[in-house]
């Protein structure tokens, strides 16, 4: 990849007193490329997201953002991000289109070009209709919308989202990926957070999966599917807890590795029929046994530790 | 740090999404200026034709009325400076987040401050702009000095607006703001507005002596009759020291508070 690093973090690290949020990691965000933070609630993405859009100071390591030090210059690193924060702050005491008039004032930039890309933004995100409304009444996923044009107004070259599509319909998550391609084509960086891995597969060119303030895996979805998973995915679901229980016992040793959730286990293996057939000769009565390709999701599971503790 | 030069445009452009949000809440604007004009009318020419009259600066005896002017103009002042820097400062940095969004841009936690502040001098200094040309139409100006109490307003709200914005940072909830009506309200009535002092005991005339307001009073009825005398320079530096203190403890409390 040509060109440095947009963001260089190392040992980047966030404390709020005590508590350790962020806990030294090693992050570089590419020029032109789609990163993703994953990780469960608590795991230290917003901090990091803070961090690096340069509105909260970090507490240890090194940053550089654009090639600038957040800590000296801010301001000038600032003009160049676009944000969109996990909880919208829009201006409530002002109209959908003063907001993006009001946003594109503060990074100093003569009206007549914010018009026009205020225009041009709510037709995007159909919000045209909306544009002389108050923002208070807009529904949860039109704010969440407007809030992610806004942060479009000053043209960003290092876009962040803090999980931009949590409380959007399919259709308007669609038009935000479309959105994002755009602006990938268009040689924007881009860095996010998701829950959904679906959205984590579909964008990122590289991710990584925090854990409780730390970076547990790193690479493409695809990557991390073949270092983290098997090719295929046993899922067996049983009548009741019982049947359940009875049944780790003689699943034991089949396929690569099992996993109990609660309401179904989970064999990992390279070949899901064959371990079908295996189950069969075993007599194993599932009440459904469905094999299906390896994802994401799967990664994250083993790697958050969340399927084991639930 | 940021020069000077760069701070300016931030500044300005705090000031001016107030402007904008004011242009639907104009009425609300306009209606700080009528309470102390009414203020004037009932009780410095109403009541004041009872009274008679009372001592005024310098031991003249002077109407009820001009001794009450002054007083309301340092008040219609004040409030124009803490309507904007007590509870909607509060509502904006607690539960709107509308400084969290500015600070995601290029300006600073000063720019909002000191944005914030100036938008509360604007506001103040027009009611008491608007104040001060009633007196006059009402002819209760005495002296061409009175001219100066248009900047001596604009000091005045700006120690006010740095102080209420600093302490309006300390608030925990929308309760907490009854502490500033219970500073509020007695320092409009007492601090020396709608009667001298020498009608309190002595250790709370000391007492009023030391309010801020009192300060602008004080200042305000001086430059309406010409009697100027150093103890108005002594008002004047309270007023500085009290605006100086309330904005860096302000601009450092919106720092910690927004950017943990
Ligand atoms: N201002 C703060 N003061 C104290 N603790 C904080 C603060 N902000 C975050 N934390 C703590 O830091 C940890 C990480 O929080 P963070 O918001 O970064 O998580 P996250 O990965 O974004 O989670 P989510 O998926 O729920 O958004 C949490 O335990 C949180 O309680
Ligand atoms: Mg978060």
């Amino acid at each position: 990849m040509p060109g440095e690093p947009l963001v260089v973090g190392r040992a980047l690290t966030k404390r709020f007193g005590d508590f350790v949020a962020v806990d030294g990691i090693d992050v570089e965000v590419r020029p032109g490329e789609t990163f993703g933070f994953l990780g469960p609630n608590g795991a230290g993405k917003t901090s990091t997201m803070r961090m690096i859009g340069c509105v909260s100071p970090r507490s240890g390591g090194d940053l550089r953002v654009l090639g600038m030090d957040p800590a000296t210059d801010g301001p000038r690193i600032r003009a160049r991000l676009g944000s969109v924060p996990q909880e919208d702050n829009l201006d409530l005491e002002l109209s959908v289109w003063d907001n993006l008039m009001i946003y594109g004032r503060y990074f100093g930039l003569p009206r007549p070009v914010i018009r026009e890309r205020a225009t041009e933004l709510l037709d995007f995100f159909q919000l045209a209709e909306r544009r002389d409304d108050q923002v208070d009444p807009l529904s949860g996923g039109m704010k969440r919308r407007l809030t992610v044009a806004r942060g479009l107004v000053n043209a960003p070259d290092l876009f962040l989202l803090d999980e931009p599509t949590t409380g959007l319909d399919p259709q308007a998550r669609h038009l935000l990926w479309e959105r994002l391609y755009q602006l990938k084509r268009r040689g924007v960086t881009i860095v996010l957070t998701t829950h959904y891995m679906d959205e984590a597969e579909q964008l990122c060119d590289r991710l990584v999966i925090m854990n409780a303030g730390r970076i547990v895996a790193e690479g493409s979805p695809r990557d991390l599917i073949r270092q983290h998973s098997t090719r295929e995915v046993v899922e067996l679901r049983f009548l009741d807890a019982d049947e359940h229980d009875r049944a780790l016992d003689r699943v034991a040793g089949v396929g690569e590795r099992i996993e109990s959730l609660t309401d179904r286990v989970v064999i990992y293996t390279h070949d899901g029929d064959t371990t079908v057939k295996e189950l069969a000769q075993r007599g194993l009565a599932a009440e459904s046994a469905y094999v299906r390709r390896s994802t994401l999701e799967d990664v994250f599971l083993r790697l958050t530790g969340r399927a084991l503790e639930e | 740090m940021m020069s000077i030069r760069q701070r300016v445009p931030g500044t300005r452009r705090v000031l001016e999404r107030n402007m904008l949000a004011y242009r639907r809440l104009w009425l609300i604007f306009v209606s700080g200026f009528f309470e102390p004009f009414l203020y004037l009318l009932s009780i410095g020419i109403g009541v004041g034709a009872l009274v008679g009259k009372i001592p005024g600066p310098g031991g003249k005896l002077i109407d009820y009325r001009d001794f009450v002017a002054p007083g309301l103009m340092a008040t219609a002042a004040m409030n124009g400076a803490i309507f904007d820097t007590t509870f909607m400062f509060f509502i904006k940095l607690k539960y709107w987040k509308t400084y969290d969004s500015m600070l995601s841009t290029p300006l600073t936690n000063t720019d909002v401050a000191s944005g914030e502040i100036m938008w509360s001098v604007l506001r103040g200094g027009i009611y008491a702009m608007f104040f001060l040309l009633v007196m006059l139409l009402l002819g209760l100006l005495h002296s061409p000095l009175a001219v100066l109490a248009l900047p001596t307003a604009l000091l005045e709200c700006w120690a006010f607006a740095a102080v209420g914005s600093a302490a309006s940072s300390y608030m925990r909830s929308y309760w907490d703001f009854d502490f500033i009506n219970v500073v509020l309200l007695p320092s409009f009535l007492f601090s020396g507005t709608f009667f001298p002092l020498d009608r309190y005991p002595g250790w709370l005339e000391v007492v009023v002596r030391c309010t801020p307001l009192y300060q602008a009073v004080a200042l305000m009825r001086s430059l309406v009759f010409g009697h100027l005398d150093v103890s108005a320079a002594g008002h004047v530096v309270y007023l500085v020291v009290m605006g100086i203190v309330g904005l860096s403890i302000a601009s450092r409390r919106l720092g910690h508070l927004l950017t943990p």
